[in-house]
């Protein structure tokens, strides 16, 4: 899972504008109010966690940055484009928690075909081929390559469908619970190819997870609940600022915080 | 997809509303490439109108001059109704398995998606139609006036109406058991109003007037001026026309379902 070499397209430490910034957003999904005036950056070639209870608008976030999500209102500008603009299609990288291939189609047969609509043209085809074999091989599926993706593990499929978000080698990957239902040795060799991505590469991610011992792994931090930003930190940060031994202790304890301010203003009222 | 030495994929051409026929192409190649993968239903697609005709033919023993009308109907309906199925369960799968949401995300024009659709199943419906035609030209004795290509050419672009009209309605279906009672509810009144009972002219006039409205009326219509006239009639050219017509119609506000952003 090591082989992500990569020319870097934006030396590290270059000071450069976000990968995501957001100011005032607001999405409505129906009747709710799922995200409500969030304002936060999202810096370049950096890991971002995402992390909140299960609800909490995590994936909703998300959708809004790669341009799926309708109803996004404020200011969303995601690699210097408003989200969503066409330019930008070609340049993110996004895995849905649910693995989005096709099940009827071999490892290698769903690759080639989101390459193609990658990369199309019969002059390509060589360079797509390279990039194939090496997103397969990211995520150790290149034992796997010729099976159907329907007759995987849930753990493999997901990680065709990562591999299908890591061709075209994306400036800014989102990444919808990638580790959710793996083993901890494929957590931990996921991470890792993570960090190789954004370290060698330059490539800015942005992963959701509600597993808070992922946190640590990550260089900030955004806890989200119930629609808001709680905070906005790196995990060291975060747990000083808390006096907490892990994250997940100081998430417990912005949320009582919360919880608690929520109520002296309820009592004032 | 950059090579190495680039260093960022801006080079690539942002997608345009255009067609990409490269794009279209590998969509209509993954199409097809997944119909491999299921056999059965390859057979099934090919090989039941084939039956449905012999059955017809037997059917009718005794009066081979009402199986040369609806055989030649039939020739027509088949495509229509196969296609519509397999494009409605097809496209249904695409949107709920997230692909769809992906592939949108991804430099696909929709055109190129459904353009790419209405490839993969034009070809297999000129393979079914061929063979259903084939059959029943030659084994089972339907005897066609006009040229066999023009009742090849009206069951292809039946077949293409059926795959517009199962991506259409596969916008409205929230699963695998809705889309299928799509075909009751979309197929069987123009079956019943298409002329196949009971001619056209002969129906109730309000029903005449909405069999006047629905394709498949035509694509009938069609078939019966080949089977009764040697060359190409002016009505045969207009029945075509108003199918092609409706196809592309029925395409476009398919396209118009595909959402790159969805609540």
């Amino acid at each position: 899972m090591m082989n992500y070499r990569r020319v870097r397209s934006d030396p590290p430490g270059t000071p450069s504008a976000p990968a995501v910034r957001a100011a005032s957003l607001d999405v409505v999904r129906g009747p709710r109010q799922v995200l409500r005036s969030l304002d936060f950056t999202v810096p370049r070639g950096r890991i971002t966690g995402l992390l909140g209870p299960s609800g909490c608008g995590k994936t909703t976030l998300m959708r809004a940055v790669v341009g799926t999500q309708a109803n996004v209102t404020g200011t969303l500008d995601v690699l210097g484009r408003p989200a969503g603009h066409p330019a930008l299609r070609t340049r993110i990288g996004y895995v849905t928690q649910a693995p989005s291939v096709y099940d009827d189609l071999t490892v290698r047969q769903n690759l080639a075909y989101f390459a193609a609509i990658l990369d199309p043209g019969r002059a390509a085809a060589d360079r797509r081929d390279e990039h194939v074999d090496r997103a397969i091989a990211d995520v150790d599926l290149t034992s796997h390559a010729d099976a159907l993706a329907g007759s995987l593990s849930g753990g493999q499929r997901s990680r065709v469908s990562l591999a299908v978000a890591l061709l075209g080698a994306p400036e800014l990957l989102v990444l919808d619970e990638p580790t959710v239902g793996l083993d901890p040795v494929l957590r931990r060799d996921l991470w890792t190819l993570f960090h190789d991505i954004a370290a060698s590469r330059g490539a800015t991610l942005l992963i959701s997870s509600h597993v808070m011992d992922e946190a640590e792994r990550c260089h900030r931090l955004l806890l989200l609940r119930e629609g808001r930003i709680l905070a906005d930190d790196t995990p060291e940060a975060l747990r000083t600022r808390t006096g907490s031994e892990t994250v997940e202790a100081a998430f417990l304890h912005l949320v009582d915080e919360a919880a608690a301010a929520a109520r002296a203003k309820e009592t004032t009222r | 997809m950059t090579t190495t030495t680039n260093t960022a994929g801006l080079a690539r051409p942002a997608p345009t509303g255009a067609l990409s026929p490269a794009r279209t192409l590998a969509t209509a190649a993954r199409v097809l490439r997944q119909l491999r993968h299921d056999p059965r239903t390859i057979a099934l697609m090919v090989l039941v109108p084939c039956a449905m005709l012999v059955l017809l033919r037997y059917v009718f023993d005794g009066s081979p001059r009402t199986f040369n009308t609806i055989g030649a109907s039939l020739l027509g309906i088949f495509p229509l109704i196969t296609m519509f199925l397999v494009t409605s369960i097809a496209t249904l799968r695409e949107r709920t398995s997230g692909t769809l949401e992906r592939l949108l995300a991804m430099p696909l024009g929709k055109g190129d998606l459904i353009a790419g659709y209405a490839l993969a199943f034009g070809t297999l419906a000129i393979v079914q139609s061929a063979l259903a035609t084939g059959l029943a030209l030659w084994f089972l004795g339907l005897d066609v006036t006009g040229s066999p290509w023009l009742l090849l050419l009206v069951a292809l672009l039946d077949a293409l109406l059926g795959t517009a009209l199962g991506l259409f309605v596969s916008a409205f279906a929230a699963s695998e058991f809705q889309a299928v009672q799509f075909m009751p509810a979309v197929i069987f009144p123009q079956l019943l109003l298409c002329g196949l009972f009971t001619p056209r002219d002969a129906m109730h006039p309000a029903l005449e007037a909405v069999s006047d409205v629905l394709p498949m009326s035509y694509a009938v219509d069609g078939m019966n001026e080949v089977l009764r006239h040697t060359d190409m009639t002016a009505a045969f050219v207009r029945d075509t026309l108003i199918v092609a017509g409706c196809a592309l119609l029925v395409l476009c506000l398919g396209a118009a379902t595909l959402r790159r952003r969805t609540a």
